[in-house]
C-alpha cells in the first residue's frame, strides 16, 4: 500500500520534471524546438532507465547496497574498448564506421569484458571492501588509459576524444538513440519479467540455491544484460560515477518491500526526477547548463561515503 | 640497526643513485631540439638549451619524484595504511581547489601565493580525510583507500563544477594532468622544498617509525603523536601542493614506491627514507622519459603514464596481498 502511494507520488513528480523540461522558456520556432526537447528528453528517459535497472540488479546479484556497476568501473571499460577501436582502425576508419555497428563492436566487447572480469571475483565471493577498492581502482585503470591511447592516437583527434571522457546530458549522442531505446526496452523488459527471480536472488546465494535457483546461470546472465544496459547509457551520455548509487539508495529507503517490481519502477523514475528535473533547474533556473553530471557524482559521492561510514555502524 | 641491514641499504643507495644519474643523463640527451656542442643551426646554443629547458625539467622530475614519494611514506605512516597517497586522500584536490581560489580572487598572484594558499587548502582537506579515515574500523584496511577515493573524487567535483562555472576547466587540466613540458628556467625553483620536506622527514624517520606502531604504543614510547602527526600534515600538504601548482598532480608515486621499497627493504624508516626519495626520483624521471620517447616528437604527459603505471601496481599490491593473507 505505501509502495503505492509512494509511486503515485514521485510519478507525478517525474510527469511534472517531464512536463518542466518540455515547455520552460519555450519560444522561438515552437514545433522546432519542442522535436530537439523531445529527441534530449527520450535520451535522459533512455539512460534514466538504462542506469536504474542496471544498478537495482547489479546490487541483487553481488549482495550489497553500495556496489554500483559504475564504481566496479564499467562504464570506464566501455570508453576504455571505444579507445581501443579509434587506435585499432585509425580516426579515419572509426568516423567511416557506422555507428550502429561501432555501438555493437563495443557493447559486445564490454560484455565479454564484464564476464571476463567479474565473473570470477562474483564466484570466488571476493571480500566485498576489497572488490569495490578493486573496482575504484580497476576504473582508474581504464580511464587512464583510454586518457593514454587518445593521446598515442593523435593530437588533432585529442580534443576529440577528451570530449567524449566527462558525461553530457545537455548533448546527448542521438545517433544512437534508436537502437539505444530499443536496446534498454528489450532488455529492461527482460529484467522486468525476471523480478521475482531476482527477488529469490536477494535473500542471498545459499538461501537462493537452496530454493531451487540456478544461481551461476541467473547472475551470469543477469550480469551481461547489465554490462548491455551500461553501454548504452555510457554510449548516451557518457560515464557517471555515482549516478546509480544515489537513486537505487533512495529507491531502497522509499519502498517498504525490497520486491524487484517496486524498487526497479522508483528507482526508474527517480532516474527520470534526478536527470530531467535537475537538467531543467540547472539549464533554466540557475542558467548552468552543463554541470548536472558534476552535480550528480558530488551528491552520489557524498552518499557513498555516509554508506561506508554507515556499514560501520551496523 | 644491524651491519648487515646497514650494507644492504647502502648497496641499495649506491645502485639506484647510479640508476638516476644514467636516468639525468639520458633525460638531459632526449628533446625535440637536437643536441650539438657547436650550436646547432638556426637553434638555441648548446649552454642556453641545457640551463633554461633540458636541465629545469630535469631537475623538477627529480624533486617532484623524491618529494612525493617521501609524502606518500608518511600518509601512510599516518594512517597506517599503506594504501594511501596524497592523491588518493584529497591531498592534491584540495590544493587544486586553493590554486582555483586564488585564481579567481587575485588573479594577480604570483607562484609563491598561490602555493601558500594551496598548501593551505590541501592541510585543510588532509587533516578532514584524517580525522575521519580514524573514525573507520581498523580491521576493515580496504575501507581507508576507498574512503579516500571517494573523498578525493567528491574535492575533485567540487573543483571542477566551479571551475566549469568561471570557464577554468582548461586550467585545471592542467593542474590536475602532471606534465613537466611546460617547466622552464624560472618556473620550477620552488620545488627545491621537496629537499627541505625530504631533510625534515629523514630528520624525524624514527619517531615516524615509531608512530607506525600506532598511538598508544607510540605515545607510551615518548613520543608526542598530535604534533607529529601535525608536522607530518604540514609536509604532506606542502608538497603536495607545489607540485601542483608548478606540474600539476602526478598521482600514485608515493603509494608505489614506498610499498616497493618497504617489500625490498623493511619499514626502518631511518634507512629506507633515502631510497624512497631516490625510487621517487627514478620512477617520475624514468614515466617523464618514456612519455617523451613513446610518440616522439609528441608527449605523452607524465600525469598519464603514471595514472596507468599507478593502478596496475596497486592492484597487484591489493590482491597479492589477499593470496599471502
Amino acid at each position: 500500500m505505501r509502495d503505492r502511494i509512494v509511486i503515485g507520488l514521485i510519478l507525478c513528480l517525474a510527469l511534472t520534471s517531464i512536463i518542466a523540461f518540455m515547455t520552460v522558456n519555450l519560444r522561438g520556432n515552437i514545433a522546432f524546438a519542442l522535436e530537439l526537447r523531445g529527441i534530449r528528453l527520450a535520451a535522459l528517459v533512455t539512460v534514466a532507465v538504462a542506469i536504474a535497472l542496471s544498478t537495482v540488479t547489479f546490487q541483487t546479484i553481488t549482495g550489497n547496497r553500495i556496489l554500483t556497476p559504475s564504481i566496479m568501473g564499467l562504464d570506464a571499460l566501455y570508453q576504455f574498448g571505444q579507445a581501443a577501436l579509434v587506435f585499432a582502425l585509425g580516426g579515419l576508419g572509426y568516423v567511416s564506421l557506422s555507428p550502429h555497428l561501432k555501438f555493437g563492436m563495443e557493447a559486445s566487447a564490454l560484455m565479454l569484458l564484464a564476464m571476463l572480469i567479474l565473473w570470477p571475483a562474483l564466484k570466488s565471493r571476493m571480500d566485498l571492501t576489497l572488490m569495490l577498492l578493486a573496482g575504484v581502482v580497476i576504473g582508474g585503470l581504464f580511464r587512464s588509459l583510454t586518457n593514454l591511447l587518445a593521446r598515442l592516437i593523435d593530437p588533432q583527434e585529442f580534443a576529440v576524444a577528451q570530449r567524449a571522457m566527462y558525461a553530457n546530458f545537455s548533448a546527448p549522442n542521438t545517433d544512437l538513440l534508436a537502437i539505444a531505446t530499443l536496446v534498454t526496452l528489450l532488455a529492461g523488459g527482460f529484467l522486468f519479467s525476471r523480478r521475482h527471480l531476482l527477488d529469490i536472488a536477494a535473500l542471498g546465494r545459499d538461501t537462493a540455491i537452496g530454493l531451487g535457483l540456478d544461481w551461476n546461470r541467473v547472475v551470469l546472465v543477469q550480469l551481461i544484460t547489465v554490462s548491455l544496459l551500461v553501454a548504452v547509457a555510457t554510449a548516451l551520455v557518457g560515464p557517471v560515477t555515482f549516478f546509480g548509487l544515489l537513486i537505487a539508495a533512495l529507491a531502497e529507503r522509499l519502498t517498504s518491500s525490497r520486491r524487484h517490481a517496486s524498487v526497479f519502477v522508483v528507482a526508474m523514475l527517480l532516474g527520470v526526477i534526478v536527470l530531467v528535473g535537475g537538467q531543467t533547474l540547472l539549464q533554466h533556473g540557475l542558467g548552468q547548463a552543463g554541470t548536472l553530471s558534476v552535480v550528480v557524482d558530488f551528491l552520489g559521492g557524498l552518499v557513498f561515503i555516509l554508506f561506508l561510514f554507515a556499514r560501520r555502524a551496523r | 640497526m644491524s651491519a648487515k641491514l646497514e650494507t644492504h641499504h647502502r648497496r641499495a643507495m649506491i645502485g639506484a643513485g647510479l640508476c638516476l644519474a644514467l636516468l639525468v643523463v639520458l633525460s638531459l640527451a632526449i628533446g625535440v631540439q637536437e643536441l650539438s656542442l657547436s650550436g646547432t643551426e638556426g637553434g638555441m646554443p648548446f649552454g642556453d638549451l641545457m640551463a633554461i629547458s633540458r636541465l629545469p625539467r630535469t631537475l623538477a622530475a627529480v624533486l617532484c619524484g623524491a618529494g612525493l614519494a617521501v609524502a606518500g611514506q608518511i600518509m601512510q605512516t599516518l594512517t597506517r595504511n599503506r594504501f594511501v597517497e596524497p592523491s588518493t586522500a584529497g591531498t592534491a584536490q584540495s590544493a587544486a581547489l586553493g590554486i582555483l581560489i586564488v585564481t579567481l580572487f587575485l588573479p594577480a598572484a604570483g607562484l609563491g601565493v598561490k602555493a601558500l594558499v594551496a598548501s593551505g587548502c590541501a592541510l585543510i582537506g588532509t587533516a578532514l580525510f584524517l580525522a575521519t579515515a580514524h573514525r573507520l574500523p581498523p580491521e576493515q584496511p580496504h575501507l581507508v583507500p576507498l574512503f579516500g577515493l571517494v573523498y578525493g573524487g567528491v574535492v575533485g567535483a567540487a573543483v571542477t563544477y566551479v571551475a566549469w562555472q568561471t570557464d577554468l576547466l582548461q586550467y585545471l587540466d592542467i593542474w590536475t594532468n602532471g606534465e613537466f613540458s611546460g617547466v622552464l628556467k624560472g618556473r620550477y625553483e620552488l620545488l627545491f622544498v621537496a629537499f627541505v620536506i625530504v631533510g625534515v622527514a629523514t630528520v624525524i624517520a624514527d619517531r615516524l617509525t615509531i608512530m607506525a606502531l600506532g598511538k598508544d604504543q607510540a605515545t607510551s614510547l615518548g613520543i608526542d603523536y598530535r604534533r607529529m602527526t601535525q608536522i607530518g600534515l604540514v609536509l604532506v600538504s606542502v608538497m603536495s601542493a607545489l607540485s601542483v601548482v608548478v606540474v600539476g598532480l602526478i598521482p600514485f608515486v608515493g603509494l608505489v614506491v614506498p610499498n616497493l621499497i618497504s617489500r625490498l627493504s623493511g619499514d626502518n624508516l631511518r634507512g629506507t627514507l633515502p631510497l624512497v626519495a631516490l625510487g621517487g626520483a627514478i620512477l617520475v624521471l624514468a614515466s617523464d622519459i618514456a612519455g617523451r620517447v613513446m610518440r616522439f616528437p609528441y608527449e605523452i604527459p607524465v600525469g598519464t603514464v603514471m595514472g596507468v603505471i599507478g593502478p596496475a601496481v596497486f592492484l597487484w599490491f591489493i590482491l597479492r596481498e589477499r593470496r599471502d593473507a
